[in-house]
């Protein structure tokens, strides 16, 4: 639960998770059965992390208790095991900032400029935040947001233009279909003969070819950007027609997520290998009231398992509470015994 | 050895390594390539979804053909070559005994 402070326009919370993965939902319980208030932040516009956006089908064989659970069922069950202490949520935006401030409390600004302030941050952040699979073509860095789009983020942008898609994937599919109307012209870029998306999204985009609102071109790939402060062509290579060039105002390159460790690797924190490395005591980093848990973090003997996820976030949330609050006294209980008080809504949605 | 077979992984940077690797572990060659700290990242676990352990096949062995799952990935991946495979795709036994592979270069 983070409280959304009017006068200065901040969330504020005992902890702020980053990372809305499963070991980070976990945390919320075990911070709440200690009274502690969180929020979570997730690159991703929905919860669950790598098990809603890489495996949500896929069966998991190793959470105790459950002899095979579907990863997106064990991210509702989390939900629902989280939903008694009312967490806030800041999805689809990215922590860039941290920064200590006076009263000891740590200030997350997120790309979108939002403003987070908790006594303790828990990173969750597993492989790291997903951010899109960049082709691998010379200096377009140089033309990103200048012509180059990675995500399609308002359509009305491409109303009248000429429109280039490359990929075969659901997306490179939805867009095609859905920019189809808008566009002046659409031309969509596939290495294979062949979609792996939905039949029917293939069908449909079969169709806008084969009518000439759209030009398909397969067996082929965008190898050069031109343009000097805006894009407006593209050097397309066909496996066996040779390459040619191709008017374009707009490069929409969907080829998918990947995780990076991102803006959290300057933060000043030990560092291994894209791993953040902590004390296995209670998963703290070389930063106090900063730790790290699930598969962010590196010690000796890491596995990269959910279950040890688990483990470690029920640990820091011990270190946590002391750290949060050094003054009050902390009593282990089994929730068999006491039972789940909840901690009542007072969350602003972000 | 038995059990054990000779891998050849070529590094991007052209280094030969030649791994000993055991064929009655359940061990795919991405997690081969990862217990000899080569630098294949397996960020998926191995479940074909990501293409951070892709790799060519220089060899000609007889390894099963690629999955659609497979398939659909190195469709999304970078530098896709006829040769390309994912290496946790590719369980380990005694009839890829000689294999050599590279490893390909890292997408962003």
């Amino acid at each position: 639960m983070g409280e959304l402070n009017a006068h200065t326009n901040t969330i504020e919370t005992d902890i702020l998770i980053i990372g809305a993965g499963p070991v980070g939902l976990f945390a919320v319980f075990e911070a709440g059965l200690l009274k502690m208030r969180c929020h979570i932040l997730d690159v991703l516009p929905q919860v669950g992390g790598q098990l809603s956006e890489i495996y949500p089908k896929k069966p998991i064989y190793d959470i105790p208790g459950y002899p095979s659970i579907l990863a997106g069922e064990l991210v509702d069950n989390l939900m629902k095991q989280i939903q008694p202490f009312q967490p806030g949520f800041t999805l689809g935006d990215r922590a860039e900032t941290v920064e200590k401030q006076t009263d000891g409390r740590w200030l997350v600004v997120t790309q979108r400029g939002i403003r987070h302030l908790s006594s303790v941050i828990f990173i969750a952040g597993g492989l790291g935040s997903f951010e899109p699979r960049k082709p691998p073509i010379p200096n377009i860095e140089r033309l990103e947001d200048h012509g180059v789009d990675y995500f399609v983020r308002n359509p009305e942008l491409y109303r009248g233009k000429n429109i280039v898609i490359a990929g075969g994937g659901d997306s490179a599919l939805d867009w095609t279909i859905y920019l189809a109307d808008m566009a002046q012209s659409l031309t969509l870029i596939h290495r294979r003969t062949e979609f792996r998306g939905v039949l029917d999204s293939v069908e449909k985009v079969m169709e806008l070819a084969h009518s000439g609102k759209i030009r398909l071109v397969t067996n082929a790939q965008v190898t050069a950007v031109h343009g000097e402060s805006h894009l407006d062509a593209l050097t397309v290579q066909h496996d066996t027609e040779g390459a040619f060039q191709l008017p374009t105002d707009h490069f929409i390159p969907l080829f998918g997520l990947t995780p990076k460790l991102g803006p959290i690797g300057e933060w000043g924190l030990g560092v291994d290998k894209g791993a953040i490395t902590v004390d296995t005591l209670d998963y703290s980093t070389n930063v106090p009231g900063i730790y790290a848990i699930g598969d962010i973090n590196t010690y000796p003997g890491k596995l990269k398992l959910i279950l040890c996820g688990f483990h470690e976030a029920t640990l820091a949330c011990q270190s946590a509470f002391k750290f949060a609050f050094p003054d009050k006294k902390l009593s282990f209980k089994y929730t068999t015994v006491t039972g789940i008080e909840g901690i009542p809504a007072t969350s602003e949605k972000v | 050895m038995e059990n054990t077979i000779k891998i050849t992984v070529i590094d991007r940077e052209e280094v030969e390594h030649v791994l000993d690797a055991p064929t009655d572990m359940a061990m795919n060659l991405m997690e081969l390539c990862k217990a000899y700290d080569l630098p294949v990242k397996g960020t998926c676990g191995g479940m074909a979804l990501c293409a951070s352990c892709h790799v060519y096949v220089r060899t000609d062995q007889d390894i099963p053909e690629p999955s659609e799952d497979e398939l659909n990935m190195l469709d999304s991946a970078f530098f896709v070559q006829a040769n390309s495979r994912l290496a946790c795709q590719i369980k380990l036994n005694n009839s890829l005994d000689g294999m050599v592979v590279k490893l390909a270069e890292e997408g962003e």
